[in-house]
Parts: C-alpha cells; sequence; structure tokens
C-alpha cells in the first residue's frame, strides 16, 4: 500500500527529524558554543540555559505561528478584500461584511446559531448534571457512565447517519423503520413526518445530535467537581434536614458553579464550530443555516473567498469572549 | 574531605531579601545542622550550598574553590530532600545507579558500588523494586543509599525525617548518627525545624532566624549560653520561662513580674546603668520548690502533666502574660489551683538586655 | 454519600431506575445501527430494529416448483416439496397461507386449498407441500403460495462482507480505512512529541516571556480552525504540498499543538520538583532529565492527548476536506466516504448502517480501552474556572 508505506516513512522521518533535531541543538550548544568548561564556564553555562528553552519552542513556536497566528491575520486581510484576475487582491474595505449581511442564508446563519448556542450548551450540560447525579450513587455507575460517555468517541459524521437512521420517514402505510416516526405512530400519532424538513424544528433535531455527544463529557467533568465537593458540607446538610432536592440544588450545585461554567463555555466553543452535523444531515436546507456550514459554502462552493473570509471572521469575534475569559483565569491560576 | 566557607551570602527573591549575608565556616567532615523556625531560610541555604538557587551576592568556597557558578553535580555534593525524591519509574537499583550511568561510570563499579551500598543499608532484598512497592523508612534508606554512591564530599539533607512517623524517625536518626560514624570525612548538613534532631545529631548548631544567623555553638554551649533571647527559646524544651526585669542598685535587679524580688546580679562586663529594662529567663527544668527559703516567684497551678519521671507545671503568676512552666523531677502531688512558691539558683539564670542580647553571667563556669 | 439512617430505599429504586433510563437513551441510537448493519435490506425495510431480536410475524410470497418436475402417480401429476427450501429461504412456522393475493390468509396450515382448474394444494405447517392435478400442470413457474410465517430472529453477516471485502464495490470502506488511518498515526505522534519538548520548557525553564506565552496557548485553544483553512490551502499550494498526505499531518499537527502543549504543560508542572533537582545534581543535562525522568513519568498526559489526537483525528471531516481529498477521490476517508453514502445510497440501510459501524469501530475500541486516560485528560483540560 502506497500511502501507508508514505505514511510510515513520515512517521520516521518526522519523528527522527524531531529528535535529531533536539539532540543536535543542544548537543550544539553545550559543546560548541556554550562548552561548560574551561575558564569561561560560569558564563558559558549562564548563556546556555538562555538559549536552551527557545531550543525546545522553537518548533512547536514555528507550527502555531504558521498553522494558527498567521491564519487569523490573513483571514481579516482576506475578508477586506476581493480576489481579482490571476493570483492578486485587492482591498475593498467593509464591502464583504455589507454584502453578507444583505444575504438572507447568513442572517438564518446568524439566526440558527444563535439558537444553537442558547439550547446545545444548556440541554448537554443540564443532561451531564442529572447523569452525574444519577450515576454517582449507583452501584453500576461507571458502566453507566461509559456509556453514555460513549456518543463522544463517535465522529460527526457516523452520528448524523445514526439519527438519520432515528428520523427516517416512510409513506404512510409502510412499515416507520425510524425510531421517531414509530413512536409517533405508536402513540397515536397520526401520520408520520419528515421531520428535517419541518421548519424550523428540524434545528432542534439537529441539536439533538450534539447534546447527545456532548452530554458524557459535561457528566464526566461535573461528576468529578461534585465528588470533589467537601463531604462536610453534605453532612451538616443532611443533618439540617435538607431532602435529596435541596441537598442537590441549595448545596451541591452552587458549590460546583465555576465548573458549570467551564462546561458551560467549553460546549459553547464546540457550538460555534458545527460543521459536520448540518453538512451530513441537510447541508443547511430547510432553514437549518449554519455559520460554519455558510463559510464552507462560501470558500468551496461559490469560491468567493472575501465573504467567506469575512463569515470566519466573525466565527472568531463570537468566540473571543470565552477566549478572553479563558486567559484571564489562566493567568490568575498561574499566578 | 572538603570544607565549607560562606563568605556574606545573600539571597533575594525580586527586591525580597531572604538572606542577609550569612558568614559561615564549616570543617571538613563536620557535621553541622541549620535549625530554626519554617520560613527562616534554611532550605534556601541549602539549596543554594547545592547549586540549585543562584547566589544573589557574596561567596560560596567548597574544598578551597569558589563555586558560585559551578552547576550541582560538579561541586561535589548530594542531596537527601524531604520527599525522597526517588525516581518513581525505576527499580531501587536504577535509582541509586542514576548519578553514577550519567557520568558514564563503568557498569561493573557501578553494580559493585550500589550492591556495596544496598548491603550496608539493608536494601539487597528490594533492589528491583520500585519505589511505590517500599515502606517509609525503606524509601529514606534508598534516599540516603543513593546520596552515598555518590561518594560525595558534602552530605545535604532536607528535613529528611519529617515524613516519618515518631518510631520510625527515632530509628532513622539513629541510622544517620551511624552514617556520620562511618563516613568520619565528609562534611555533612542537615536542615531541620525540630530542636531534638539538632541537638542529638549536631558537632555544631546554627540558629538561624528570618535569614540571619543568631548563633552557631556546639548544642551544649547553645543550651547553657544562649547569645540572645531567640535562642534562649528555641534551643530547650518546654521553652524558657521569661521575666521582665529592670536594674537595681548595686549589682542587684528586681524582677517585676516575680513579685519584685531582689536578685543578685552576675555579670561579667559592665552592668547596664541603673533603671534600664532587662530580661531575666530561667529554664523550665531550672525551677525547684522554695521549701521555705525566699521564694522567686509565686503563682497558683493551672495545669499539671505528669510524664511519669519528671512533671511538667503550669503556673498563673500576677504580673506575667504567659503561664510559668516548671520541669519538676519525679511525681508530683500538685492540684489545680494550688498555690506554689518557686526558686532558682542564680548561676542558672539567663539575663538580657532590652535589645535581646545576653549579659554573660561571670560566675558560670566556662565549659 | 454513604449510608445514612433513616433514609428509605425507595430513593434508591427510583435512582437506578432513572439511571437506567438514561442509559438506555443514550445508547439506543448506536444500538440501533449495529443492529441494523446485520439485518438484510428487506428486514430493514419490513419492520424497525427494535422488533429484529423476537420473532416476527411475516407475509411471504413462495413459490411451488415449476411444473417441470412434476410426477406422475396412480393416475395423479404431484408436485412435492418444500416451500422455504424452493425459495432458499429459512425455514419458518406457517400460521396462514392463502393462494391469491386477495385472500393470503384464508387457510389453515394442514389443510388443502382449491386452485382453479382442478388443481388442489396441501401445505403443512412447516412448510412442506402437495400440489396434486388430474392433468398434467402447464407453464414454466411454480404455483404461488402466500404464507403468513413466524420468523425466527436472523442476522447476517453479509453487509460487513460486502462493504469491508468485495474487491467490486467501489464504495467500499477498506480503502478509506487504511486511509484514515495513514492519516491519523503521523497527525497523533508528531504533535506529541514537538509539544512535550515545549511544555517541559514552558514547566520547568525560567526564561523570559514564559507567562505570555502559556496565556498565548490558552488562547489559540479556542481559536476556530475554519479561520486557517483559505490561508492555510493557500500556503500549501505555493508551497507545492498542495492537496495531500503531507497538507493534512501538517494542518493536524498545527490545530492539535495547543491542546497538546496545555495539556503536557499542565500535568509537566505538578510533577515533584525534587525529583527534577535530584536528577540535576545527579548531573543529567536538561535533555536527560527530559527525557529520562520527565518524558517517562508524563506517560498519562501523553496518552491522554494521543487518544485526544487520534479521535479527533479519526473522526475528521473538515480539515481532510480541505487540505486531503482531491478530484480523484484516491484519497478519501472514512467520514467523506460515509457522507457520499448518505448523498447516493439515503435508502440503503443496510449499507449505510454497516459503513458508519466499520467507521466508528476503532474509535469505540480505543474508547473502551483507554477511557481511563481520556477521562484523565479531559479533567486536566477544561480550563479551571472561578
Ligand atoms: N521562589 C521564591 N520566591 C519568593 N520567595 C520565596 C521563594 N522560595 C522561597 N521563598 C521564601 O523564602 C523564605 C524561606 O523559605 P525556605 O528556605 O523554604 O524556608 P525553610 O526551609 O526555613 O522553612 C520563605 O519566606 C519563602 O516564602
Ligand atoms: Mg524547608
Amino acid at each position: 500500500m502506497n500511502a501507508a508505506l508514505q505514511g510510515l516513512i513520515t512517521i520516521l522521518l518526522g519523528v527522527g527529524g524531531c529528535v535529531a533535531y533536539y539532540t543536535l541543538s543542544n548537543l550544539l550548544v553545550d559543546t560548541l558554543l556554550f562548552p561548560a568548561r574551561g575558564p569561561h564556564q560560569a558564563r558559558n553555562i549562564r548563556r546556555a540555559n538562555l538559549v536552551r528553552p527557545w531550543l525546545f519552542l522553537a518548533p512547536a513556536l514555528f507550527v502555531l505561528a504558521v498553522y494558527l497566528a498567521y491564519p487569523v491575520i490573513e483571514t481579516l486581510r482576506l475578508s477586506l478584500s476581493e480576489r481579482v484576475a490571476g493570483d492578486g487582491s485587492r482591498f475593498v474595505g467593509f464591502a464583504n461584511y455589507v454584502q453578507m449581511l444583505s444575504e438572507s442564508k447568513f442572517r438564518e446563519a446568524m439566526r440558527n446559531n444563535l439558537l444553537w448556542l442558547v439550547v446545545v450548551p444548556a440541554a448537554a450540560t443540564a443532561f451531564g448534571l442529572l447523569a452525574a447525579r444519577l450515576t454517582d450513587r449507583i452501584r453500576w455507575g461507571s458502566l453507566a457512565k461509559s456509556l453514555i460517555f460513549m456518543p463522544m468517541a463517535i465522529s460527526f459524521v457516523g452520528a448524523a447517519v445514526i439519527f438519520k437512521l432515528i428520523y427516517d420517514f416512510r409513506p404512510p402505510g409502510q412499515a416507520q423503520i425510524g425510531a421517531l416516526n414509530a413512536l409517533v405512530l405508536f402513540l397515536g400519532g397520526s401520520e408520520p413526518r419528515a421531520w428535517l424538513t419541518m421548519p424550523l424544528w428540524n434545528n432542534f433535531f439537529l441539536m439533538a445530535v450534539l447534546v447527545w455527544i456532548q452530554t458524557g463529557f459535561a457528566m464526566v467533568i461535573l461528576s468529578a467537581a461534585l465528588r470533589g465537593i467537601p463531604e462536610e458540607t453534605i453532612e451538616a446538610a443532611i443533618i439540617d434536614g435538607a431532602g435529596p432536592f435541596q441537598l442537590f440544588f441549595r448545596i451541591q450545585v452552587p458549590q460546583i458553579r465555576g465548573t458549570i461554567a467551564v462546561v458551560w463555555t467549553t460546549i459553547t466553543v464546540v457550538v460555534l464550530k458545527i460543521f459536520d452535523i448540518v453538512f451530513a444531515m441537510t447541508n443547511g436546507q430547510w432553514g437549518t443555516q449554519v455559520l460554519a456550514n455558510y463559510m464552507y459554502d462560501k470558500l468551496f462552493r461559490a469560491g468567493d473567498w472575501g465573504v467567506g473570509s469575512a463569515s470566519a471572521v466573525v466565527l472568531m469575534l463570537l468566540v473571543t469572549p470565552i477566549l478572553v475569559w479563558n486567559v484571564a483565569n489562566a493567568r490568575r491560576e498561574m499566578r | 574531605m572538603a570544607s565549607l566557607e560562606l563568605k556574606q551570602l545573600t539571597k533575594a527573591y525580586a527586591d525580597v531579601d531572604i538572606l542577609h549575608g550569612l558568614d559561615l565556616h564549616i570543617g571538613e567532615g563536620e557535621f553541622v545542622v541549620f535549625v530554626g523556625p519554617s520560613g527562616c531560610g534554611k532550605s534556601t541555604l541549602l539549596r543554594m550550598i547545592a547549586g540549585l538557587e543562584t547566589i544573589s551576592a557574596g561567596e560560596l568556597w567548597i574544598g578551597g574553590r569558589r563555586v558560585n557558578e559551578v552547576p550541582p553535580s560538579e561541586r561535589g555534593i548530594a542531596m537527601v530532600f524531604q520527599s525522597y525524591a526517588l525516581y518513581p519509574h525505576m527499580t531501587v537499583f536504577d535509582n541509586m545507579a542514576f548519578g553514577l550511568r550519567i557520568a558514564k561510570v563503568p557498569k561493573a563499579e557501578i553494580s559493585a558500588r550500589v550492591r556495596e551500598v544496598a548491603q550496608v543499608l539493608q536494601l539487597t532484598p528490594v533492589l528491583e523494586r520500585l519505589p511505590k512497592a517500599l515502606s517509609g523508612g525503606q524509601r529514606q534508606r534508598v534516599a540516603i543509599g543513593r546520596a552515598i554512591v555518590r561518594q560525595p564530599a558534602v552530605f545535604l539533607f532536607d528535613e529528611p525525617l519529617s515524613n516519618l512517623d515518631a518510631a520510625l524517625r527515632v530509628a532513622t536518626r539513629i541510622e544517620i548518627a551511624r552514617l556520620k560514624e562511618r563516613l568520619p570525612g565528609t562534611t555533612m548538613i542537615y536542615v531541620t525545624h525540630d530542636q531534638v534532631e539538632a541537638m542529638t545529631l549536631a558537632d555544631r548548631i546554627v540558629v538561624l532566624s528570618a535569614g540571619r544567623i543568631e548563633q552557631v555553638g556546639t548544642p551544649l554551649e547553645l543550651y547553657r549560653r544562649p547569645a540572645n533571647l531567640f535562642v534562649a527559646r528555641f534551643i530547650g524544651s518546654p521553652a524558657m520561662n521569661i521575666f521582665d526585669a529592670r536594674v537595681g542598685h548595686g549589682g542587684a535587679a528586681t524582677c517585676t513580674a516575680a513579685g519584685d524580688t531582689e536578685i543578685r546580679l552576675l555579670t561579667a562586663g559592665e552592668t547596664p546603668a541603673a533603671g534600664s529594662p532587662l530580661k531575666l529567663g530561667v529554664r523550665p527544668e531550672h525551677l525547684e520548690f522554695a521549701a521555705g527559703g525566699p521564694a522567686l516567684l509565686s503563682g497558683v497551678v493551672s495545669l499539671v502533666e505528669s510524664l511519669g519521671e519528671v512533671t511538667n507545671v503550669y503556673l498563673d503568676v500576677p504580673g506575667t502574660d504567659e503561664p510559668v512552666v516548671a520541669r519538676l523531677a519525679g511525681s508530683q502531688s500538685l492540684r489545680r489551683g494550688d498555690t506554689v512558691a518557686l526558686t532558682a539558683d542564680p548561676a542558672a539564670m539567663h539575663w538580657f538586655d532590652a535589645d535581646g542580647r545576653a549579659i554573660r553571667p561571670s560566675e558560670l563556669p566556662a565549659d | 454519600m454513604p449510608e445514612i439512617a433513616g433514609r428509605r430505599s425507595a430513593l434508591g429504586w427510583a435512582l437506578n431506575l432513572s439511571a437506567l433510563a438514561l442509559v438506555l437513551l443514550w445508547t439506543f441510537p448506536t444500538a440501533g445501527l449495529l443492529v441494523s448493519s446485520f439485518r438484510t435490506a428487506d428486514q430493514i425495510a419490513g419492520s424497525g430494529w427494535w422488533r429484529a431480536m423476537v420473532p416476527a410475524d411475516r407475509n411471504l410470497i413462495l413459490r411451488a416448483a415449476p411444473p417441470a418436475a412434476q410426477r406422475e402417480h396412480e393416475g395423479l401429476f404431484v408436485l412435492e416439496g418444500n416451500l422455504f427450501d424452493e425459495a432458499d429461504a429459512p425455514r419458518a412456522a406457517i400460521s396462514a397461507f392463502g393462494v391469491s393475493s386477495r385472500a393470503i390468509d384464508a387457510h389453515r396450515p394442514g389443510t388443502t386449498a382449491e386452485l382453479r382448474n382442478g388443481e388442489r394444494i396441501e401445505v403443512a405447517a412447516n412448510g412442506d407441500y402437495r400440489h396434486s392435478s388430474a392433468q398434467a400442470m402447464q407453464g414454466r413457474r411454480g404455483q404461488r403460495v402466500f404464507v403468513t410465517a413466524t420468523i425466527a430472529p436472523s442476522f447476517t453477516l453479509d453487509n460487513y462482507r460486502h462493504v469491508l471485502l468485495d474487491p467490486h464495490n467501489v464504495e467500499g470502506m477498506s480503502r478509506a480505512f487504511f486511509n484514515t488511518l495513514t492519516v491519523t498515526i503521523p497527525a497523533t505522534i508528531i504533535p506529541i512529541l514537538v509539544a512535550a519538548f515545549a511544555a517541559y520548557a514552558l514547566a520547568w525553564m525560567a526564561f523570559p516571556g514564559r507567562a505570555l506565552l502559556v496565556a498565548a496557548i490558552v488562547g489559540l485553544l479556542v481559536v476556530p480552525l475554519q479561520l486557517a483553512l483559505i490561508p492555510l490551502l493557500k500556503l500549501h499550494n505555493d508551497l507545492g504540498i498542495g492537496k495531500g498526505y503531507v497538507g493534512v499531518w501538517l494542518a493536524h499537527t498545527g490545530f492539535g499543538l495547543p491542546l497538546a502543549i496545555y495539556l503536557l504543560r499542565n500535568y509537566m508542572v505538578g510533577l515533584p520538583r525534587e525529583i527534577i533537582e535530584n536528577a540535576r545534581v545527579d548531573g543529567a543535562s536538561e535533555l536527560q532529565i527530559f527525557v529520562r525522568i520527565v518524558l517517562p513519568l508524563s506517560f498519562p498526559a501523553l496518552a491522554s492527548f494521543a487518544i485526544f489526537q487520534f479521535l479527533w483525528t479519526w473522526n475528521d471531516l473538515l480539515v481532510a476536506l480541505v487540505f486531503l481529498i482531491d478530484s480523484s477521490g484516491e484519497t478519501t476517508v472514512m467520514t467523506k466516504n460515509l457522507l457520499e453514502l448518505l448523498g447516493t445510497r439515503g435508502g440503503n440501510w443496510e449499507i449505510l448502517a454497516t459503513s458508519a459501524f466499520v467507521s466508528i469501530a476503532l474509535p469505540l475500541l480505543v474508547f473502551f480501552s483507554l477511557q481511563r486516560y481520556l477521562v484523565r485528560g479531559l479533567l486536566a483540560g477544561s480550563v479551571k474556572g472561578g
């Protein structure tokens, strides 16, 4: 298999190259440039220690700069320009943004993204909290956790297939093999429906897929936080006569507010970038467009880099508050 | 095999001075203990000697060589950490051999040296185990063995016993005392905040407080002639009782707290001017029943601790804030609420001037 | 919570039942996929997958043997045999049969049905039949018989054979499987290596700007990779890499690095300082400390990230679409293949379910066997708040 061979060679080259780089550069510094002996031993050691962190960091910084930092700036530039014949581009100010705002598909994408942003983190966190609370107190809790956590390993496309089977629609009279339609008929519904084409509602059916995937993540983190609560506070509340619900909502949940916020924001970032599920299940038809899919449409179907980049910048702006919050937290923690 | 010389050694972390210009000479083969309350800079000083902290100012000499900028591995030192710092992923053997392997010592020699040390420390049966499969005492011995294998000129210990339970602590203390006998030429520096460890192990004790050396001396010197109030209170258990006093006339002093008793002030040098404040220190074990004679102080018993061979009696004495402690021989039939009168031999009293410096009693035998 | 006096077990039951309900709800979708992948197209279309486990009444159209096989016996022309065997179908218990499409359950098994022109057919419950006629039977095909049979649950591996092993199946998953593996392995190993060195420097070396770098990496953690698509595609084209494995490896390395550095640094910072200092006293150089002490001790964090990155690259669609898959389609990955099937084979659930299950099998295996490390990584990786 040609590709496999190429892969093997890449691994060897990549790993070997990295190892060679780190070993040789350190050797160079330690033996040739600043040998730790001789009359200047002290000075050389100091200098070597000044240089060494950057030897360790250089490859990572290089990759980060090229693959993340540069694209952010370049996308910003592209969003303010338009492609001209040849390989050039021309500065057009905010024209791309103006055009984007005038498109109804973009407004639809914004509306849907906001809907996703409200529903998915809330639902996944709530289900996660419920699952954490339920599974923490039962004998087979770790098995239950595994099973609820499992969707996390499934690709968005795989999950899309799984849920398409659930939402499957057969004309009235045929056996309904989609679980949702079968359930509706079983409960006395009059006729099966094509769920993914019902305007507005179909958005919620797509969101259910992501909630299904993300609940396990929320559960794992929140369950760890719940178990980290000092047992004494719970025992004190029990002695004070708190019932199970009061215990949960008045004693436990307030103590893990910080963790809930972390879970919420982490899922929010996932939601903002959501692409595969919509792409695979509806491709933005029937009023289900979202930003990332809109952007993909613009970039790779319409070939409109200006508007595509502009929508990417909108995406970036939407995650910026979370970015700032995370950085502030991290800095506080380092101190 | 090496002496140490600290010359105005200073450590500062971003403007904050942690150690203020320390001067100290440590002789070859000496066992020196750094003792002081926690946070006073003992570990910092030890780590500067090891080369794990940079030296902000001053000089450090080991074995006649200035080592300010020499990396740790070339200073001829070995260090035993408080947490043992065993490599968790290596067997006992590999833990002890690691330094030798780095130094490219031949395989056969590594094996011989490690096995010899393991023999001495009774680690031979556990050589192939990982640290997590060892008991606390064994881990401690591996940490010590790992240091011995390197045949250092200077041994550094940073509170090596503080993670052990009481019984093991005594056993390991004895082990370290034996180690000192077995390696007579090796200089050892030992950090602790526990004065019992310091008194039992040290040839000389260095008392540190807030980044300064308060006193250097043999354990008995520190006990008998503390240079200042800090050392007086730090060495000895229970701690020395301190009373306010005032210089009177004719070579006498009145102790205000002890009912204005007149006490003959025994000083070697000049007597402070009459009326100037003093502190009087009396160790609990030097207090005894007045038995009809003139009492130094009298008070009401508030607590009795019977330890069998001695009894600690806590007294509320009018005019003093803290209870006065007396350590009386044998078991005593005292009860809470009894009134007791105590006295002490003037020769066993310690006097300190207003700045807390000791005023040396002239008639105490200078041993 | 410990057992507390006076708390009733009724609560315990409610807890167990609610947990069970939640677990069933969460496993139901995947179970549907798994079960469907073992059913034939007919079975899938005939009943919901949740019925697959129980015997089901099905209406089948079977045929007796063609007239060519008739024998003459005591003046009668006779065809004998078993309806299921004729149709090559698994045997089942017949509860009713009929000979006309308007009355498919007119006769009970064991009775005889009259056909036109005086022919008769007798069908037993096990499918044995006896078709007789006074004159020689005409025609090429055998007599149609409608039966209502109780079919025992049955499953087949044919779907997997078709999807994985059939060399003529151009939509098969086997090539995509290997392509995905080819993407995944270098894209997992290389970022780990690069990140580990950087994480060590950020955790254990003092240099100006360290705090700033750590903050920058926390920031990069949430940058949407959508921003990188066009600039990087341009860059790859300018460099001559174009679309292909090299590009996708590089892209995955870049996108995975912030999390890798962040996870590993957090873990390494927690290693006991004294162990590292002891190695320094032992004379180890920075590189030796890193390779022989820090790297082995960081194994749990390395494993966590490896699992994350593996799952992420295996399940990725967008990066593969943009940086890997060219118009030849030679380098398609499983997610892309699945997507195509969704478009072209939307109703063929046996193919779709099987292909989807093939694509999620390895991640599920990794997930269940290494879950411990995954959980640990998640706990370390979520930026702690408040
Ligand atoms: N890296 C550092 N930055 C600033 N201050 C420090 C640092 N390390 C130690 N200190 C301070 O130095 C003092 C001495 O610490 P240490 O030597 O560990 O004390 P000890 O070992 O005697 O308990 C303490 O007050 C501590 O807060
Ligand atoms: Mg200390």
